[in-house]
């Protein structure tokens, strides 16, 4: 697609590791449930022959069942969608939220096939221990480069704590989404953003 | 000359950045249609040339040589690290980059062993436009350049600021010199492959999504991994 910049060279790998960036639920304290989901992750990866071979089947069943639980989409959603989540009717939010999820879901499943061996460092967590929603600090290590910090935006729930947006290197991928959401909306309405996911999803099957 | 021209782009840059809205919020990007011609422009060149090369060089060229010259690159990125290290008063930081540069270059041949991060020692990751920002010049109109990618002016500034003031740019043998421009840009390429597939895969429209994760990026950079929290209802 499109050349880098030398300081692009960063850029790129994180982009990469935006969705690579496995994560993680029940009453745990929320660095100990990324730190645990993130491992399990990581064993099945190294492990599982299907996943070593690239079997999209089994992969999209490893993220259906060990990571996305762990995923607050309405959340997520809501703040991709910005202030135009108010705006959108209680079926356009249900559907936004699901075409979302399917968007993710698939690029987490191309992703994972091109998962190279990684050493993950959990930071301790700073902040006040009653609030609802925190930061887990990790990093990723690789010999001879800047380590890669990965955050994720963790939000309290009923069902325990959720992630709600994961951070690479700078790169929200929520903030991220936010432009584009945005961009959509105003060419074509909440429909219109509706429609450009579901083709997407579509055309990625 | 070089140093001049180079000079005169640090002043150009502040002038043009300077009318510029900064931080979150909106991309600021008011030079849109032309970056999206741009962008249009690169993606078949890119298609069917910097990839297809790309993707050759890592398959026909073995690893350990790739490597090498990665270090290379990386080893004049950290001179030029150490050196907008102290532009900002960053010391630990120059230090770190300074060693790394005099470990690397002599008893790591010219860059090519990187035997300072076996010894340890982290890389700073500065550059100029990363200095320009800790002195509080906004990234200006954001760029979509071919062949180059996402920059803004104040970071194609100090990309440019990096390129005239290379060491590289003192090989007298023109050639040799033309051969490492190209490995450079085949090096960053190879090293986009498995990124470039995956904006494809999880953007609804690339050129935005580009866009925000460079902006988001950049920031983070000047910032040193903890910039101010982003606008939550832009």
């Amino acid at each position: 697609m499109k050349t880098l910049l030398p300081a692009g060279r960063w850029f790129a790998a994180m982009i990469l590791m935006l969705v690579l960036a496995p994560v993680a639920s029940a009453q745990e304290a929320p660095d100990a449930m990324v730190k645990r989901v993130a491992n399990e992750v990581q064993q099945i990866v190294k492990s599982d022959p299907k996943v070593q071979a690239g079997d999209q089947q089994r992969i999209r069943e490893v993220i259906e069942t060990k990571l996305l639980p762990n995923f607050d989409f309405e959340k997520m959603t809501a703040l991709a969608m910005g202030r135009n989540w108010r705006q959108a009717t209680p079926e356009q939010q249900k559907q936004l939220i699901d075409q979302f999820r399917a968007l993710l879901v698939r690029t987490y499943s191309g992703a994972l096939s091109q998962y190279r061996d990684q050493v993950m460092d959990f930071k301790p967590m700073r902040g006040d221990p009653n609030a609802t929603d925190v930061m887990v600090r990790s990093e990723v290590v690789r010999t001879g480069q800047v380590p890669v910090q990965i955050d994720y935006g963790m939000t309290k729930t009923a069902g325990g704590w959720k992630v709600a947006d994961v951070v690479v290197g700078g790169i929200s991928l929520v903030t991220n989404y936010r432009d584009e959401f945005n961009e959509q909306i105003k060419n074509g309405g909440i429909d219109g953003l509706i429609k450009t996911l579901s083709a997407k999803n579509q055309g990625l099957k | 000359m070089r140093r001049t021209l180079g000079l005169l782009m640090v002043a150009g840059t502040v002038a043009l950045s300077g009318c510029a809205t900064t931080g979150g919020g909106r991309a600021f990007d008011p030079f849109e249609p032309v970056n999206r011609a741009m962008y249009a422009v690169n993606e078949p060149i890119d298609k069917y040339f910097f990839k297809p090369v790309a993707q050759a060089y890592v398959d026909y060229v073995p690893s350990i040589v790739r490597t090498g010259i990665s270090n290379y690159f990386n080893n004049i990125d950290d001179l030029f690290s150490a050196v907008n290290g102290l532009l900002q008063g960053k010391l630990d930081k120059a230090g770190h980059d300074m060693g790394r540069v005099m470990i690397n270059t002599f008893p790591g041949i010219l860059g090519l062993i990187d035997v300072a991060s076996d010894l340890g020692i982290p890389r700073g990751n500065e550059d100029f436009g990363q200095t320009f920002g800790y002195w509080g010049i906004p990234q200006g109109p954001y760029l979509f350049l071919p062949f180059f990618g996402p920059s803004t002016v104040r970071d194609g500034t100090g990309f440019v600021l990096r390129v005239l003031w290379s060491p590289t740019t003192e090989i007298p043998n023109v050639a040799l010199r033309n051969v490492i421009y190209g490995l450079g840009g085949v090096d960053i390429r190879a090293q986009a492959l498995g990124a470039t597939s995956l904006i494809d895969e999880a953007s609804l429209d690339p050129y935005t999504f580009v866009r925000r994760a460079y902006l988001q990026r950049r920031e983070y950079l000047v910032y040193d991994g903890s910039p101010p929290p982003p606008k939550d209802d832009e």
